[in-house]
């Protein structure tokens, strides 16, 4: 089992990385958690973004925060990620294009096209 | 809904929006029975409003969206031959004493009993979303065993500085929890 000294030790590292963190420019991922993207499957997608950027690394590079209805109901779960002023629109997620989310996009900035809005227009 | 676990994050994100800044979840199993309590000190609701607030055709949404809320989550334990019931406090009538409780009782062995699934995955996602608030689960498990977990103590062993949404936090409690289940089995 876990332990808490554990938790201490993932908390100096993280501290001892604070100054670096504030430096960075941050890709911001926001997934909607209203009623509507729950019921579509939001949670397991939620969870895959949060826990796939502890895992990469990535956690300097992005931050992933929860929103309430986007407002495309039938797309979801809807996922918008920022880069500065520049937002894309990924629809439909589930926790496997996630995954590919964050090998492309978050990791090399490399868009994927196919999951965006725009690809089902 | 195909699982429990998404109708609990639903009536727990019914404490975030009511301002809470305690809330716990209680989940007591039996082998045949099911119990679930939500507890927070959030705004409340008036005897009057609480007494609508179950019926399907009274709503302050806009929209009607089906699978959802309370007055489905009543629907679903009933169906199951158990219940639901809700006793709440509003702040503008007890401003020292407020809070709602929100519990449902399932029966198990019923046919349209659905299973608890990723209850693990409720619990992280409401942290990630409100690190800020006292959360505690506490899990009573069929055989006995016990599985638990409180922000406020978390906090307390990782200081001021570091957010219970960090990816790296919220990785550790799902080994923490899963962990826990485990041993449990
Ligand atoms: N824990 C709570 N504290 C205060 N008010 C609540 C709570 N739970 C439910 N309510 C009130 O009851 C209403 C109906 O809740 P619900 O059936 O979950 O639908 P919804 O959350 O979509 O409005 C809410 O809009 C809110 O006004
Ligand atoms: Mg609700």
């Amino acid at each position: 089992m876990k332990s808490l000294a554990e938790l201490i030790a993932i908390r100096d590292k993280m501290q001892s990385k604070v100054n670096i963190r504030e430096n960075l420019g941050s890709m911001r991922i926001v997934v909607g958690m209203a009623t509507c993207g729950i019921a579509a499957g939001a949670r397991p997608v939620l969870n895959a973004f949060v826990e796939g950027i502890a895992k990469e690394g990535l956690t300097d590079k992005a931050t992933v925060v929860q929103t309430g209805c986007i407002g495309i109901c039938q797309y979801e779960p809807v996922v918008e990620v920022y880069e500065g002023e520049e937002k894309t629109t990924y629809i439909k997620m589930t926790a496997e294009k996630v995954a590919k989310v964050i090998d492309q996009h978050i990791k090399n900035g490399k868009i994927v096209t196919e999951f965006t809005i725009g690809a089902q227009k | 809904m195909k699982e429990l676990s998404l109708n609990i994050l639903d009536i727990a994100e019914n404490s975030v929006k009511a301002g809470a800044a305690n809330v716990s979840l209680t989940i007591r199993e039996s082998d045949t029975r099911l119990t679930f309590t939500v507890t927070d000190d959030g705004c409340g609701m008036t005897a009057d409003f609480l007494a609508r607030v179950t019926d399907p055709f009274c709503t302050t949404r806009k929209t009607r969206r089906v699978g959802l809320g309370l007055p489905f989550l009543k629907l679903m334990a009933e169906q199951t031959g158990g219940s639901m019931a809700i006793t709440s406090r509003a702040q503008t009538e007890h401003p020292d004493d407020h809070g709602t409780t929100t519990t449902a009782i399932f029966c198990k062995d019923h046919i349209d009993c659905l299973p608890l699934g990723d209850i693990v995955s409720t619990v992280l996602t409401l942290i990630q979303g409100n690190p800020q608030m006292n959360f505690t689960f506490r899990h009573e498990l069929p055989g006995g065993g016990v599985v638990e977990l409180s922000t406020a103590e978390l906090r307390g062993v990782l200081g001021d500085g570091v957010s219970l949404a960090a990816p790296e936090i919220i990785l550790w409690m799902r080994e923490y929890l899963t962990g826990a289940y485990h041993e449990n089995q």
